[in-house]
């Protein structure tokens, strides 16, 4: 079969909604495109686990303690669900953790900013989670098998993680002027940078368009920027909290809640590595592989004395 | 071990509830059987209430699928004959 027909044969099946599995043909630009997406995906879920480790010894007792460690442990999950997912399309795990390790990786921008108050921890599980949702609810419909089946294991744990944070804000809203000016203040710092989350706006995004058309994506960034900001903005006004945003207006007519525009410098600053933690992360990162290194080192010296034990047996016998 | 080497992949499968069939659910990497049992109970497994999981090493494992195979299922595309909607009886009758 030629090059065309493979690609129009290709094209139909994505058409007719025919998921993709690892040893179909594809083209290699939809191999690549993935690869980028999952890598990247995957490398946010573990560097999210940084912000976030930050407050574990410091949770305000044992049930959000509990709660927290669970999450994070999740996040492990999930990167390793995603890493998984993108072994199929030919990308070897030790490329992908390398790429992260030396720098060169992208992951979450949001990922870069620090968690100052314990409020943070709430916003982030309700806003960060929250904005990660929506994300991952579309890519479950994507057209390559395995990603699809990680966000739909993902979708599932993942509704905990936003419950529990914005079980955190709501007490937090509940207590002291002090408790909630901290809540406040933990929205204000973090309302934008996670409606950054969703992508530079449609106009100015080189691959959404190839990647709707094979249904990667089946949504524009605009587009689940508008649908998580209607969803929040109740749920903020609900528990009193006040979206950072003057010129935040709900418009009768679209039943959209209109927003401002967002410091896009700002959000390819941070991209860029010139973030407020872009170096702490990777340096937490770098240390932690480093650290845990002698554990890997361990369970090979164990497999193969077991190994030689076997044989061992085996000549006995023999 | 070379600092970033990675270790050999073992695929799982787990049987989500006590009687059902074992699906697969993805897969770790880990040393020896034992370490990727642990894994995977880690990693897919979290939330319990599921009935065994299996482990396999993935050069283990050989596939169909790649489309230089696309007549592999052709014996079985053209037998309509196997399936019960194939034969045609009186609507009427009940329990057949």
């Amino acid at each position: 079969m030629d090059e065309s027909t493979r690609n129009a044969e290709f094209d139909k099946r994505i058409e007719e909604g025919t998921k993709i599995e690892p040893k179909d043909w594809m083209p290699e630009k939809y191999r690549n495109q993935l690869i980028r997406m999952m890598s990247q995906h995957a490398h946010s879920e573990v560097v999210g686990m940084l912000p976030e480790g930050n407050w574990i010894t410091r949770a305000p007792n044992l049930r959000r303690k509990m709660a927290l460690l669970a999450k994070v442990q999740d996040e492990a999950g999930h990167g390793l669900y995603i890493y998984s997912a993108a072994e199929t399309l030919g990308a070897s795990r030790e490329d992908l953790v390398h790429q992260l390790l030396i720098g060169k990786a992208k992951y979450s921008s949001i990922f870069n900013y620090p968690t100052l108050t314990w409020a943070d921890i709430g916003i982030i599980g309700w806003l960060v989670d929250g904005a990660a949702i929506v994300n991952q609810t579309m890519l479950a419909k994507c057209s390559y098998g395995p990603y699809s089946r990680a966000m739909l294991r993902i979708c599932a744990e993942e509704n905990f993680h936003k419950k529990q944070g914005y079980e955190i804000v709501c007490t937090l809203m509940k207590g002291t002027e002090e408790q909630k000016k901290m809540a406040q203040d933990a929205l204000n710092r973090f309302w934008w940078p996670t409606l950054m989350m969703f992508g530079p706006h449609d106009s100015d995004s080189p691959n959404s368009a190839t990647l709707l058309k094979w249904k990667v994506k089946k949504k524009t960034n605009d587009e689940l920027r508008q649908h998580f900001v209607n969803i929040t903005v109740p749920q903020a006004r609900t528990i009193g909290l006040e979206i950072p945003d003057p010129n935040l207006k709900y418009n009768e007519e679209t039943k959209n809640w209109e927003f401002g525009e967002i410091n896009w410098e700002e959000f390819y600053a941070v991209i860029k590595g010139h973030g407020p933690c872009n170096k702490d992360r990777m340096k937490a990162r770098n240390d932690a592989h480093e650290n845990g290194s002698w554990v890997r080192e361990a369970s090979v010296a164990y497999a193969k004395k077991k190994q030689g034990k076997k044989v061992e047996k085996f000549l006995n016998v023999g | 071990m070379s600092d970033n080497e990675q270790l050999p992949v073992w695929e799982v499968f787990m049987q989500q509830k006590n009687g059902g069939p074992h699906q697969h659910v993805g897969n770790v990497h880990a040393a020896d059987a034992e370490i990727a049992l642990q894994n995977a109970r880690d990693v897919y497994a979290r939330r319990g209430g599921n009935g065994s999981i299996w482990v396999v090493p993935l050069e283990t494992i050989y596939a169909s699928g790649s489309d230089d195979e696309a007549p592999f299922f052709d014996p079985s595309d053209d037998k309509a004959y196997r399936h019960p909607n194939f034969y045609r009886v009186p609507k009427a009758v009940k329990n057949l």
